[in-house]
């Protein structure tokens, strides 16, 4: 049995689920370390939720087995593996106070009345409900909502916090607040965090790892940094945000590193690849720099201005290539200013260990 | 704005003509009932002095008040049974389910209590399967008593207790039981302790659905209480009908009606009426 106040190593191993025919998720097998905070990311239909759910345990999977702290538990009821839940809309129990709700968990666990006040009175604190504990649900806004579904969760110090969506519902301000405040709890409590969500820059900022899932797939695994700057598909990268896609021919090895053909320029790029033919090259736009004409040795394209959509801090360029490819590159308002007439021409450069090669 | 105000003149537009039927065919009349009830034999309270006074008049009230507890108390634990089936069983066990509250509906009240007389009485299937399995050696006093009454009239409301219970289950949030479970509570626990009081304005409103039916019961009570277990609407009955004190019977209904007004008050008040259907 799991041992209060210690974080959980999870295991999955070709964890499968179907509904009906349709197969939500496939082979999935993952580890999550100790006190790690992870997020599941994809569209919906991903599979992410149903992969929480299967943690849970309110879901049986139809394939592989899951271990927690090298325990098979793929058939533990939910009620017995120890994981805190977060739902997308709380699901507090409308009928109980803020205090009833946040004790609950601790009540059925058949904990001594006073140990139950001195826990709740803590958690409540901790999460800034104080002056709340009397009220209901229904009487607290959605930012304290979620402040009490986190404390009912987290009061039995579970070995592992799921949160689905926790912040999709919050506006935009109370959602970095609220982000942040979940970011101090993963801090303070050490507990292995998993949180789904659709919102990239949600998964950026907040995990330790990412998990991206797309059509019941898992498609890659690691660090912010990891999947940002080497996806290893083209969806890994497309939805981790904005990147510029070249279709490259004659992708081939050459003396350590590796080129590959576009319009009639030679692209070159750091390292080996095992792509060869055709390839996509893919560049993040702020990788990206302009210039008004070519420079010798560097790698770089021709391309023509089509708009300009002022953001602020940068200015957003919308170009395009001779040979059509769409392009958007982010680059300092003055900079835009000198460039950002329709139909201007302009060279595009990026440092050769700034482009990713994908398979076409 | 105005659309919801020709709406609300559409709405009232449409129930004009029950609420018309309904103050003719029953407020007018009644009126004339309240009339009797001050005016027969003589003018004054005094019908209503004997009500309060008469050891009969009491007994019955009594027997209606406990019978239509026994009966909601039933009727509402039987309900809630079959509307967790409806609500929330598989595939099979809705239709089931769906199919055991919409029958009795197609049956009459009549025909319904004969059936009870049938099943029940000392020569009735079950005194008769019960003797002939050695269980019993004298028949069971199953019907014409109070308690063939609260069988008869529990069969006859637990169909009208489902759809009040059945809504408020309909409307709870599944993730409300999943983080029950999910905090460690058992299937019982969860049960009793979310999904019970979560349900009850639906236990609420079914009850007093329930009890204000009873209270008016007739046909049931008078075949299967054979006489013995009066109901206050058959005392009424035997009052205006059966004896010439007609002033008697119209204060007991008068008090029914004020009774029953003000249960329905307190329905209103603590249950939404949308929550019943």
């Amino acid at each position: 049995m799991h041992q209060p106040g210690r974080a959980a190593e999870i295991k999955a191993i070709g964890i499968g689920r179907n509904f009906g025919t349709f197969r939500a998720l496939h082979d999935l097998t993952l580890d999550i370390g100790r006190g790690e905070f992870l997020a599941l990311l994809g569209p919906s239909g991903s599979g992410k939720t149903t992969f929480l759910m299967i943690l849970a345990g309110f879901l049986p999977p139809s394939a592989g087995r899951l271990f927690s702290d090298g325990v098979d538990i793929t058939d533990r009821p939910a009620e017995l593996r120890s994981a805190g839940m977060v739902f997308q809309g709380y699901a507090l129990f409308p009928h109980m106070s803020v205090e009833a709700n946040i004790a609950f968990p601790l009540k059925v666990r058949k904990m001594a009345g006073a140990d139950i006040k001195r826990r709740v009175t803590d958690m409540v604190e901790r999460v800034g409900l104080k002056g709340h504990e009397h009220k209901l649900p229904s009487q607290l806004s959605g930012g304290q909502q979620q402040r009490v579904a986190l404390a009912r969760a987290l009061v039995f110090e579970p070995g592992v916090l799921l949160l689905d969506e926790p912040f999709s519902a919050l506006d935009k301000s109370l959602r970095g607040q609220m982000q942040d405040e979940v970011k101090r709890l993963h801090e303070e409590t050490g507990t292995t965090f998993v949180f789904v969500t659709h919102d990239q820059s949600e998964a950026l900022a907040l995990a330790s790892r990412i998990a991206i899932f797309n059509h019941g797939e898992l498609l890659q695994v690691g660090t912010p940094q990891d999947v940002y700057d080497r996806p290893e598909s083209r969806f890994v990268a497309e939805f981790l945000g904005e990147i510029n896609m070249l279709p490259l021919t004659n992708v081939r090895p050459d003396n350590g590193s590796t080129t590959g053909v576009y319009e009639d320029q030679t692209i070159s790029l750091r390292g080996r690849h095992d792509v060869s033919g055709d390839a996509f090259l893919a560049v993040r736009p702020e990788h990206m720099t302009i210039r008004t004409e070519s420079a010798p040795g560097e790698n770089g394209i021709a391309a023509t201005t089509t708009a300009a959509t002022y953001l602020g801090s940068m200015t957003k360029l919308d170009l395009s290539t001779r040979q059509g490819t769409r392009l958007s590159v982010s680059v300092p308002n003055e900079m835009a200013a000198r460039v950002s007439g329709s139909g201007n021409q302009v060279w595009l450069t990026w440092p050769a260990e700034r482009g990713i090669l994908l398979a076409r | 704005m105005t659309r919801h105000l020709s709406n609300r003149t559409g709405a009232a537009l449409t129930i004009a003509p029950l609420l018309l039927f309904l103050a003719v065919a029953y407020a007018w009349p009644f009126l004339g009932v309240v009339k009797w009830s001050f005016t027969l034999p003589e003018p004054g309270f005094g019908q209503y002095r004997t009500l309060v006074a008469d050891p009969l008049v009491q007994s019955v009230f009594l027997r209606t008040m406990r019978i239509c507890i026994a009966v909601t108390l039933a009727s509402v634990i039987g309900a809630y049974a079959i509307a967790v089936v409806w609500v929330r069983g598989t595939p099979t066990q809705r239709m089931l389910a769906e199919f055991c509250i919409l029958v009795p509906f197609w049956i009459s009240v009549l025909t319904r209590a004969f059936g009870w007389v049938a099943l029940l009485s000392n020569r009735g299937l079950i005194n008769t399967w019960l003797q002939s399995a050695g269980i019993i050696s004298e028949p069971l006093a199953l019907v014409r008593n109070e308690l063939g009454v609260i069988i008869g009239m529990t069969h006859f409301l637990i169909p009208f207790a489902v759809f009040p219970l059945a809504s408020a289950m309909r409307s709870l949030d599944d993730r409300v039981l999943l983080a029950a479970r999910g905090l460690g509570a058992s299937r019982t626990r969860t049960f009793w302790t979310v999904f019970v009081p979560m349900t009850a304005s639906g236990i609420i409103g079914s009850a007093l659905i329930v009890f204000v039916f009873a209270l008016g019961f007739f046909v049931t009570p008078a075949i299967l209480g054979g006489g013995r277990s009066v109901m206050v609407a058959e005392l009424v009955y035997l009052r205006i009908f059966q004896s010439p004190d007609w002033g008697l019977g119209a204060a007991i209904s008068v008090v029914l009606v004020l009774f029953v007004g003000l249960l329905m008050a307190l329905l209103f008040r603590y249950v939404r009426p949308k929550q019943l259907v």
